[in-house]
């Protein structure tokens, strides 16, 4: 029976990470995701949860103790956002390499320098070959959602999963949400049941060796290959999912794209302000739509390209920026993936909103009176804007 | 090897004892059993684990890996241990 | 129940034979005699600093490690990453997954320890996790070949620390961690060596693994590589470290201070520093304010200690 409620974003995926009740959360402060650690003491202060928690002293330590945490056995989560994640570059990469599922939020918000307490992707994007898996939630409700289906992805794949939403767009603002009980919850996720582990009384095993050459390419390519088969563990448990709840997920979202002219992807929170502009231009008659992918690690490559090919004009839109001349991380990862597809749609690359500037449907609707010329032309003479910006 | 590790993880502790140190010597230590009254000092100091002893009694050194670093015979409170030249082994 | 040397060399090796330390280390000693005062029943997890000893110790795909669980993650979390795995131990004791009592030990070089593991080590003490962290003090970054650290000792010869024309070797004092160690309120704390008939290290061992909360162990680690000496003379070279107080063994439980042992006859530290390449330029005519100076900081701290000693076992 679902449960009807109001939360933020942060709330939610603590009221989550609450009825998972996970063995062990090392986290440390810091905005916009602060509040989940604070939410997640208080049930830990009050028993309303069995977890260890460790309020560690940098976030380099926060995903070091996970790993401690998650190779000793336990089912492992913490929260991070921004200069946090990006401390945490390092353990990141040791944490995917050593394969534990370690579940990770994190609240998007902007890299220093200059230093931006706001909304944007750069944080999760600079890490996105770490080898997480990432997940990109648009509101509290798929922030909740994710939230759960991360452990059990995660667990599937032996694969750490990022569960990343919009600092204080999403994180701060109090949503209608559906949550479950908690027995569905703790009935969804089961046990964590680790094969290898630290704390086996059966076998004391060494973690974390110098690989030498030969071995070395053989666990990296172990690793790649399992980021690939993360897809279908990603449907599968989005199915099981769905039969529970009824609100479906699967690797990406489509908004209007059967018959669409023109079309925008874009990650998180601005996939709904991009609904709102498409609803605006249907209503005027424009063949207007929009792809939300969910999952970026790994991005849908093959089935991206296909729902794009019909499209007269693209346009990509990256709350992030490459600074390399030329284009941002979802551009250049999409576009590569429609070069060997074959589908050779004139495509624009916008980066938008850095350091949480707003995006409003106007701006978006400025994207689509853009890609309405391109379609008209055919061609492209410019690739990559900053929206709203001089460009 | 056994059971192949996932991501790096090596299964059979001490396993080690398949690698095999003692090419890296080019002295030897000798154990000289009439003068060892089985105090242990070289087994708490060798650095390679490679004195062997059972029930208190001295037995030897393990030749697969000592290193031939010298500890031993140097920290023996009754010289029951000499170094020699590898040419010699 | 007292020390006895046979009896802690009986118990099965939980560092083995089969890895890459050089011939006469002296940092699988301290492993391997700090691990001796394991119960035979308990296990054990280990965790390992980047560094000489996890380099050599776990090579996939072997490991030297045995009748303990072992990881390494990075150079500067030995200490939060074991956090995690001990507090992971609670939780799944409670679940009743484990049944085992389990010891949480952490092995780290001083480079890994006092200089980029600091932090890492600070937060774990101060939030008092039940683990005992060995600090195997080697003076240098050895793996990457004996660059200077803040445990490196002053005026020693270390490649980022030349002994040069103008600059004498390391211009800094030795950090002193064990001390820092004490400020963080500690159980426990203790400064020890392979000495004579090792009951020193294993009784700290013992003491450090058996005491709950946060404990903390400075191992002296000679190494004759970076310290240019023969790789016979370990005992020696620990003996002369202590009995030149250049290394004191002492402990320190919940703030009150015993100095273990007492050189009967104190040498003066140049027959510590004449065994040893590193400090060669220190014997050359010309250089003696160095020795003086070295000397000075040795008798400071060691004053120290005796006064610690006398104050805090005051009734």
């Amino acid at each position: 029976m679902a449960i009807r409620e109001r939360l933020s974003g942060n709330e939610a995926v603590a009221t989550a990470m609450k009825q998972i009740n996970p063995d062990t959360v090392a986290a440390y402060p810091i905005t916009p995701s602060t509040e989940v650690p604070q939410y997640f003491s208080n049930f830990v202060a009050n028993g309303e949860v069995d977890t260890e928690f460790i309020a560690v002293e940098s976030e380099h330590s926060a995903m070091s103790a996970c790993i401690g945490a998650s190779a000793a056995g336990g089912r492992v989560m913490s929260a991070t956002s921004s200069q946090g994640l990006a401390y945490m570059f390092e353990m990141l990469y040791i944490a995917a390499g050593m394969r534990l599922p370690i579940t990770l939020i994190c609240g998007n918000r902007a890299l220093s320098a200059p230093l931006n307490i706001h909304n944007d992707h750069s944080d999760s994007m600079g890490v996105r070959d770490a080898g997480f898996i990432q997940l990109y939630c648009e509101n509290n409700q798929e922030a909740y959602d994710n939230t759960i289906m991360a452990v059990k992805i995660a667990e599937k794949a032996s694969i750490p999963v990022m569960v990343c939403y919009d600092g204080f767009i999403t994180s701060h603002s109090v949503e209608n949400i559906m949550l479950l009980e908690t027995e569905e919850v703790q009935k969804f996720v089961g046990k964590r049941t680790p094969l290898q582990y630290l704390l086996d009384d059966e076998r004391n095993i060494s973690m974390g060796p110098m690989d030498l050459q030969k071995y070395y390419f053989e666990h990296r390519k172990q690793l790649a290959d399992a980021m690939r088969g993360a897809k279908d563990i990603i449907k599968e448990v989005s199915d099981e999912f769905y039969k529970l709840t009824g609100r479906k997920y699967d690797l990406y979202e489509e908004y209007m794209m059967d018959d669409a002219e023109i079309g925008i992807v874009v990650l998180n929170s601005t996939a709904g302000t991009t609904k709102d502009a498409v609803d605006k231009l249907r209503a005027s008659g424009v063949k207007a739509g929009m792809v939300k992918p969910r999952a970026f690690r790994p991005l849908p490559y093959d089935e991206l390209p296909e729902r794009l090919k019909n499209l007269k004009a693209l346009a990509i839109l990256d709350k992030c920026d490459s600074v390399n001349g030329y284009a941002a991380p979802l551009f250049m990862e999409l576009t590569s993936a429609m070069y060997s597809k074959k589908v050779m749609v004139p495509t624009l690359n916008y980066i938008y909103g850095l350091g949480g500037v707003d995006v409003k449907v106007d701006d978006i609707l400025s994207v689509y009176n853009k890609l309405e010329e391109v379609a008209k032309t055919g061609t492209v003479d410019k690739t990559t804007y900053y929206l709203g910006m001089e460009n | 090897m056994g059971e192949v590790g996932f991501g790096g993880n090596i299964l059979n502790d001490g396993n080690s004892r398949e690698f095999k140190t003692g090419s890296w010597r080019n002295r030897y230590p000798v154990h000289l059993k009439e003068k060892c009254k089985n105090c242990m000092f070289c087994v708490g100091y060798c650095p390679d684990d490679c004195i062997k002893h059972k029930d208190g009694i001295l037995e030897g050194i393990d030749y697969d890996y000592c290193k031939g670093c010298g500890v031993c015979a140097k920290v023996c409170p009754f010289k029951a241990i000499e170094m020699k030249s590898s040419e010699e082994e | 129940m007292a020390y006895n040397l046979k009896e802690a060399v009986a118990k099965e090796s939980r560092f083995v034979s089969g890895h890459r330390m050089c011939a006469g280390c002296g940092a699988p000693p301290v492993v391997r005699n700090v691990l001796r005062a394991l119960k035979e029943e308990d296990n054990a997890v280990v965790s390992c600093a980047t560094g000489c000893l996890e380099v050599s110790s776990c090579i996939y795909p072997y490991t030297s490690w045995n009748k303990v669980s072992f990881i390494h993650t990075a150079f500067e979390c030995a200490s939060a990453t074991l956090s995690g795995a001990e507090k992971t131990y609670y939780a799944l004791k409670r679940a009743g997954k484990v049944k085992k009592d389990t010891k949480f030990i952490a092995f780290g070089g001083d480079g890994g320890t006092l200089d980029i593991g600091l932090q890492s080590l600070s937060g774990a003490m101060e939030r008092g996790h039940d683990i005992t962290y060995v600090c195997y003090d080697n003076g240098a970054y050895m793996n990457t070949g004996t660059q200077r650290s803040s445990a490196t000792p002053h005026f020693a010869d270390t490649t980022t620390s030349p002994a040069g024309k103008v600059l004498p070797g390391k211009t800094q004092k030795r950090k002193d961690l064990t001390e820092i160690m004490v400020k963080h309120n500690l159980p426990y704390v203790a400064q020890t060596a392979l000495f004579g008939n090792l009951q020193d290290i294993y009784t700290k061992a013992e003491k450090a693994i058996y005491t709950e909360g946060p404990t903390f162990i400075a191992a002296f680690s000679p190494c004759p590589r970076g310290w240019g000496y023969p790789s016979d003379d370990l005992a020696e070279i620990e003996k002369l470290a202590v009995n030149t107080c250049f290394w004191p063994l002492y402990e320190v439980e919940n703030g009150v201070y015993k100095i273990n042992y007492k050189p009967a006859n104190k040498l003066p530290v140049t027959e510590f520093i004449k065994t040893q390449k590193r400090f060669r330029h220190m014997l050359k005519p010309g250089n003696e304010w160095m020795i003086e100076e070295l000397q000075k900081e040795i008798d400071d701290k060691w004053n120290y200690l005796l006064m610690m000693e006398e104050v805090t076992n005051k009734k």
